[in-house]
């Protein structure tokens, strides 16, 4: 049990890293699309 | 006349408290309205798999051998083989989802990452509990609040409790208005839930919200390969719905293929309330290791929002952060009754929905995550 404790703590900071690391790249991709494609003509534009 | 008794002869009690088991989730379903669309099928199908030979199930009939049943073909060809239900409600959930809110205020997105916090505490409680690392981890991803990614992810890993983990996930969505406000009143000050947070709409080009679904899934596909399914198909979907030259096949996703998906899922899951199975003490822990791990999530995402305020002038409303939960919409919009109890006029409702979605993206991100992570240490 104490085994399958320690691997349940590493798959927690793993885990919670792994995802904050995705989320951080698809946030900065999302704001260099913002800055490359993000303006549009006006008639494309939505809200 | 034998035979006219003999299926009610061969009740066991435990069948008899799956029969009570199936009539609760179906009050819950239509009496007050949790998650319907989940809840009564699950709770029929939990009546129909566990009355005595019953002829959904594979039985064995003397002198014919053995007959297949509906409901486990069903779940051998629709969840067993490749998980195919769920993923193609996937669709479906991409077709509906408005990424705009998250798009036009990044930051959101954090939230949806802070969020998964629940899943992880409760894999370590499950473990520590005694619980196999496949079955903890199994149980800790019903803190996705996501009824396919739980799915998927313990069919995956081969977990006995997949029955539990289902009733629990689609339960503790249902129950999302009851246990979230109670999670956000414990980390939270009154002052603190009255923050006003104003919201200045960027516009957010056809070309960006075309982009971001290919963007996302290539992303997720490289970081979390497990999890290419379930994201690549919410992005398709999404896809659908945002390409404006398919409306007809994004009106199909999200209205028709939503709802057979959904109704075949639920009844198809019940296969797993047999009562063999489902009626053990672990699937009372399991229950109370779901909880946690909602409570913990809700927990996560507003410390997340509190720690980020430190560094901001503009605060953020802390209970933004408890709407990075997966339950969409149903946490935004809770989360906006909470705001609107603590002080009348207050709106952050677009800032709570951009979370909601980021938390739609990051609990499939934790799902792939899980089972690559815990395939390592097996």
């Amino acid at each position: 049990m104490g085994v399958e404790v320690m691997q349940a703590l590493n798959i927690m900071w793993m885990g919670m890293a792994g995802i904050f690391v995705a989320i951080l790249i698809i946030m900065v991709c999302v704001l260099i699309m913002q800055k490359v494609i993000g303006k549009d003509k006006e008639e494309n534009l939505e809200s | 006349m034998e035979f006219l008794w003999e299926g009610l002869m061969a009740v066991t009690w435990q069948q008899g408290l799956m029969y009570l088991i199936g009539i609760v989730l179906i009050w819950l379903a239509i009496k007050k309205g949790y998650e319907p669309a989940l809840l009564l099928p699950m709770g029929f199908g939990a009546i129909l798999v566990n009355l005595p030979f019953s002829g959904v199930i594979n039985q064995e009939l003397a002198g014919v051998g053995e007959v297949n049943g509906v409901i486990e073909w069903l779940f051998d060809v629709g969840i067993e083989a490749a998980e195919a239900m769920p993923i193609l409600l996937f669709i479906g959930i991409g077709a509906m989802i408005d990424f705009g809110p998250l798009l036009s205020n990044p930051v959101m997105f954090l939230f949806g990452a802070g969020a998964q916090f629940g899943i992880f505490v409760a894999i370590l409680v499950a473990a520590a509990v005694g619980f196999p690392l496949i079955d903890a981890a199994s149980i800790g991803i019903i803190g996705a609040a996501d009824g396919p990614t739980s799915i998927l992810v313990s069919n995956i890993l081969g977990s006995e409790y997949k029955g539990a983990i289902a009733v629990a996930a689609y339960s503790y969505m249902a129950l999302v208005p009851i246990i979230q406000p109670m999670a956000i009143k414990m980390v939270t000050t009154k002052k603190e839930r009255r923050i006003h947070m104003d919201y200045h709409p960027g516009a957010v080009s056809k070309r960006m919200r075309i982009a971001f679904p290919i963007v996302v899934m290539i992303i997720v596909g490289f970081i979390a390969p497990t999890s290419v399914a379930l994201v690549g198909f919410l992005m398709f979907g999404n896809l659908l719905r945002e390409c404006s030259v398919l409306g007809d096949l994004s009106d199909t996703a999200q209205n028709n293929l939503a709802s057979l998906i959904t109704l075949l899922l639920g009844i198809t899951i019940s296969f797993s309330m047999q009562a063999e199975k489902f009626v053990q003490l672990d699937t009372l822990i399991i229950m109370a290791i779901g909880l946690l791990a909602f409570v913990f999530d809700t927990i996560g995402g507003v410390l997340l929002a509190k720690f980020i305020n430190i560094f901001r002038k503009n605060k953020i409303n802390p209970m933004v952060g408890a709407a990075g939960i997966s339950a969409f919409p149903m946490s935004a919009r809770v989360v906006q009754k909470l705001v609107q109890k603590e002080e009348p006029g207050n709106i952050i409702l677009m800032h709570a929905a951009g979370a909601n979605v980021s938390g739609q993206i990051a609990s499939v991100i934790a799902g792939g995550l899980v089972v690559s992570l815990v395939t390592k240490f097996l």
